[in-house]
């Protein structure tokens, strides 16, 4: 597999590193103690980490503004949290809480937030596709310079919603941004067994869009690559189609027996850790010392302990009101 | 309130003959309920205290099943678990009648026959009222059903004239805008409806079989006769006792006739009560039970018989009179008919029959001679047995009318 | 009140709304340059143009799903799809995004959408454009599901639609559009209401979208035989008026639903249900259906009549009932 190499990205400033840095250890901290909850049995349902992923949300995110769109997956906590839903209420959201981020309605798989543009998680794999082309449509219709970014995995690539969705897209070049995390494996099926062509961004250049294969694991480089293609979205130029590689290190959900894939594969990725490849790269440049990764590392502590001690003290959603938000009254 | 017989579907608390906090005990009458066809005494079956009075007397026809008073049991000694009351008894209709239709108006004088040994007392299910079994339920829409109630009219008098013979909304008005007004009329009129219902029921559902034995009843008489010499009016036993006794016993021996046909199979009954088929002043009959006919003296069978028919024609038969029988008996004699071949009370497996006695020539060790017969008949259910175990009951009914001293 | 077909009531709906919201567009397959697989769309493009009367490629779920992802982000779409069997291509976005987002997202998105589509058999058209699937679609909370069955209907249910918070399916029988009526003007419908298309005594006809005219013939060769019918146009599926129902079974005490669906499962069958609970009381004689014969819809045309309700089959199984 080739990774495109694209001019080495530079970070833009101390501060600026140590808050890309921030992000992706709260998204990797809070996900370990996710894991550690559903173990407990607080949280129920699936739970799919992004462990070894954080590097796209995070960096993806840098190039959003407010007014942009967010359209996610199930596994979509890192997305959320780089967005800046607060941490307290995804927890209590997983919790299935009243004061979760859907009242306790969504569960881990369905974050939403409209405060944030953050249009949810979707669990139909490349079901959130065509919301993202709709989206993209009204902002084009209505004339706003926005951007929605559309996060999808690459098992998303077979499904015909995909193709469907990037024809629309570029047919009426719409202001959409088609982030592609390919982490390899569709659950447990390994890119290669389920696609003829896996340079994926080859195929949305099939489509006429613009179209580049990305270090994954590298969030200077996600970064870079995202300011860049939303600046062109930004500017009415239809479509752009980021191919992100990077890899789970978790199971699918919480747990699978990892039949599909080498320990040493494992391994070898976690050698590639985005987070400790930031870390080094901050580090090199004397951006970064050890009391400020304890700094760090004690934040990132705090907001997780403040997220489970506002889930814990989140109230349930009374089953009186079951039945309630299944229809809205008569709008004008 | 209980259900008194197949048909009954409701009926109305006419008075109760027990306070609150009096004490029960099983086979006391505690109350007196109008069905259809009587009125009929509520016993209850079990022991305790009257707790407390659910439904006052009054012109409402009561649901079966619905709870008239609630007895405090000391089996019990849960006091939070008061039994529902009231007197249950099995799902058995109560009228029986015979072909011969015209010869229902009785004379003065009595004569049905009739029945039988028996042994053990129904047995007590402290449930207030059984389902009626499946099959027996009738065909009327929830609308029929509910403005039947509204109307006070039992359904079970009611034919269905929708598809399947559906009772439907419009049969109810119809027997509404009929319905006399006058009470003894309309309990006369509703008798005859559950009578045509059980009837029309037993014949559509029933596959008859018929037998016929010609009996010798010359020993019978003679030895009744000197038996009758010397006592007042009132010891004298009449021929009918005789017949209903021998009826009775011949179930001992034939025991398969002696019962129901409920579910899709025939229950024998181990006691033998007897129906005794009554008609009544102004038409319609009852055959009310005498409980363990097999079993009593022909003097007890008298008396009992007697009883039965003063309060059948005054409407106040037990609960237990209507809903017992096992088998029914029907004597046409005096009447001047020679057989009577009856259509069988469901759900009851069996019906007796006898002609009048008349004087025949008749041969008797080679001669001919006049001799009084009689002609029994028997009415089975031929999905309960053949007309072999039949022959075999009017040849028991034979033999032990030839030795009336061992009634 | 003005005459007109089925056809232009619902155009008229669509003019209506475009020219009073700029947030509402059109957009399905041939809706614009072809003028509407059915015509209905035809003339719109010219008024309102390529950006309001979108032609979309052959991709059902991503046009109906572009369509709820346009009403996430402020618009008011309607989407056409041009057969019912065609929307199965879509259920996926119909099912597990729109009539979830509202609930899922614990009430922060609403989805006010009308997807609107041709239905129903009558036209030799075979097994996959003939079918009646829209009781499918009324099974799902989230949605509401709308069956015009009259001119006035079309264009009030339209409208009505374009109102409300919700996504709507409208389901249009195609042997409608050519049917003239009345239509009235400014009226605006709630949605949830049957209509009493004839009073009578005898019996409760409950039907609607293509089946409501056959159930108005039979009613009225049942007056000839002495049956007083009263036919109910059930015009929403869910949300469904079960008070109307249950109203009109309790004064005629007997009951006929007639949908073309499928029996099995069939729309009838939770008409029915709903009878059962809430009216069975009052019932002189089983609640009675009648469905589509269940069998994939023929192209020949007595084949196809045969597989329909009809006014003949809807007599006798009121007759069945008496």
């Amino acid at each position: 597999m080739s990774i495109h190499k694209t001019a080495a990205a530079c970070v833009n400033g101390r501060e600026h590193g140590l808050s890309l840095l921030r992000q992706m250890l709260l998204i990797r901290r809070f996900e370990e103690k996710s894991a550690e909850i559903y173990s407990a049995g607080k949280i129920r349902g699936f739970l799919h980490l992004y462990i070894g992923e954080e590097a796209i949300a995070v960096g993806a995110m840098q190039a959003l503004s407010a007014g942009d769109a967010v359209v996610a997956t199930y596994r979509e906590h890192g997305q959320a949290l780089a967005r800046g839903v607060p941490a307290g209420r995804i927890m209590a959201e997983m919790y299935g809480k009243a004061n979760g981020c859907s009242r306790g309605r969504g569960g881990s798989m369905h974050l939403f937030d409209a405060e944030r543009r953050f249009f949810g998680g979707y669990a139909i794999v490349a079901g959130g596709l065509p919301i993202a082309v709709g989206l993209a449509l009204a902002d084009k219709l209505q004339g706003r310079l926005t951007v929605t970014a559309c996060f999808f995995g690459e098992g998303a690539v077979a499904e015909g919603e995909f193709h469907e969705s990037l024809n629309l897209a570029a047919l009426w070049r719409l202001p959409l941004l088609f982030l592609c995390e390919n982490n390899l494996y569709a659950m447990g099926t390994a890119l290669a067994r389920s696609e003829s062509q896996t340079d994926i961004h080859l195929k949305a250049q099939s489509y006429n869009i613009a179209a580049e294969a990305v270090d994954g694991m590298d969030v200077l480089a996600v970064e870079s690559a995202a300011q860049r293609a939303a600046a062109q979205v930004r500017r009415g130029d239809g479509p752009y189609f980021l191919e992100l590689r990077t890899y789970r290190y978790r199971a699918h959900s919480m747990s699978d027996p990892e039949l599909y894939r080498s320990k040493e594969e494992v391994a070898q990725w976690r050698g590639r850790d985005p987070l400790a490849l930031f870390e080094a790269y901050l580090r090199g440049r004397n951006m970064l010392d050890d009391a400020d990764m304890k700094t760090l590392e004690a934040d990132a502590a705090n907001d997780v302990e403040w997220a489970v001690a506002e889930a814990e003290r989140g109230g349930w959603e009374p089953v009186a009101d079951l039945e309630r938000d299944v229809y809205g009254s008569v709008a004008a | 309130m209980p259900r008194l017989g197949a048909d009954m579907t409701a009926g109305k608390l006419v008075k109760w003959l027990k306070r609150p906090g009096e004490r029960i005990k099983r086979g006391d009458i505690i109350a007196i309920v109008e069905t259809d066809k009587a009125n009929v005494d509520v016993e209850s079956f079990l022991e305790g205290a009257l707790e407390k009075i659910l439904v006052q007397p009054g012109d409402e026809r009561l649901p079966v099943g619905t709870p008239l008073a609630l007895i405090r049991t000391e089996a019990g000694a849960e006091p939070a678990a008061p039994a529902a009351v009231a007197a249950q008894a099995a799902p058995r209709v109560a009228v029986p009648t015979a072909d011969a239709a015209s010869a229902m108006v009785p004379p003065a004088t009595v004569a049905p026959a009739a029945v039988a040994p028996a042994a053990v007392p129904p047995r007590v299910v402290p449930t207030p009222v059984p389902p009626a079994a499946a099959g027996e339920r009738a065909r009327i829409s929830p609308a029929a059903r509910n403005r039947a109630l509204e109307l006070r009219i039992d359904p079970a008098t009611l034919t269905g004239t929708g598809p399947q013979g559906r009772i439907t909304l419009a049969d109810v008005e119809r027997a509404a805008q009929a319905a006399p007004a006058n009470t003894a009329d309309t309990r006369q009129l509703r008798m005859r409806e559950a009578i045509a219902s059980a009837m029309a029921r037993s014949k559509r559902e029933i596959p008859h079989y018929y037998l016929a034995c010609t009996i010798d009843l010359g020993r019978a008489l003679a030895w009744l006769a000197e038996r009758n010499a010397g006592r007042a009016v009132t010891g004298r036993l009449i021929y009918a006792v005789l017949l209903i006794k021998a009826a009775a016993l011949a179930l001992r021996e034939v025991p398969e006739l002696n019962g129901f046909w409920i579910d899709n199979r025939a229950r024998q009954s181990e006691a033998i009560h007897a129906g005794i088929a009554i008609s009544l002043r102004g038409g319609g009959l009852v055959a009310p039970a005498l409980h363990h006919a097999d079993r009593q003296s022909l003097d007890d069978l008298m008396r009992g018989f007697q009883d039965l028919v003063k309060r059948a024609r005054a409407w106040s038969l037990k609960s237990s009179e209507v809903s017992d029988p096992t088998v029914t008996i029907t004597s046409l004699g005096e009447r001047g008919v020679e057989s009577v071949f009856g259509i069988i009370t469901p759900p009851q497996l069996a019906l007796v029959g006898f002609g009048t006695p008349l004087e025949r020539p008749w041969v008797v060790g080679g001669q001919v001679a006049v001799r009084p017969l009689i002609t029994a008949t028997l009415s089975g259910d031929h999905r309960a047995t053949d007309g072999h175990r039949g022959a075999l009951y009017l040849a028991a009914v034979d033999r032990l009318l030839q030795q009336p001293e061992e009634l | 009140m003005a005459k007109m077909t089925y056809r232009e009531a619902v155009r008229d709906a669509m003019r209506e709304a475009m020219r009073a919201d700029p947030r509402v567009f059109l957009m399905g397959e041939d809706v614009g340059k072809y003028g509407g697989a059915f015509a209905v769309s035809h003339g719109l493009l010219e008024e309102f143009g390529p950006t309001r009367i979108r032609d979309t490629p052959l991709s059902e779920s991503t046009f109906v799903g572009a369509g709820i992802g346009a009403a996430l982000g402020g618009m008011r779409p309607i989407v056409e799809v041009m057969t019912i069997n065609f929307s199965l291509l879509a259920l996926d976005q119909i099912v597990n995004n729109a009539a979830t987002l509202r609930h899922m997202s614990g009430g922060q998105f609403g989805v006010p959408l009308l997807v609107r589509m041709a239905t129903g058999g009558g036209r030799q058209l075979a097994a996959q454009h003939s079918h009646s699937l829209e009781g499918w679609y009324a099974h799902i909370p989230g949605i509401k599901v709308v069956t015009p069955a009259t001119v006035a209907d079309a264009r009030g249910l339209l409208l009505a639609a374009l109102k409300q918070a919700d996504p709507v399916m409208m389901f249009e029988h195609a042997t409608l559009y050519p049917l003239e009526g009345e239509s009235e003007d400014g009226t605006i419908m709630e949605i949830g209401r049957a209509a009493l298309r004839r009073r009578g005594k005898d019996v409760s006809l409950i039907a609607y979208g293509g089946a409501l005219g056959k159930t108005e013939r039979a009613a009225a060769q049942l007056a000839q035989l002495g049956i007083d019918a009263e036919v109910i146009d059930l015009r929403s599926l869910r949300p469904l008026d079960t008070e109307m129902i249950l109203a009109s079974v309790t004064r005629t005490h007997r009951a006929v639903i007639v949908e073309e669906a499928w029996k099995t499962g069939g729309f009838a069958a939770e008409v029915c249900a709903r009878i059962m609970e809430g009216a069975f009381d009052a019932l002189d004689a089983p609640v009675a259906r009648v469905c589509g014969a269940e069998v994939p819809m023929p192209y020949a045309q007595a084949l196809e009549q045969a597989a329909l309700p009809q006014p003949e089959s809807i007599v006798k199984a009121v007759q069945g009932l008496f």
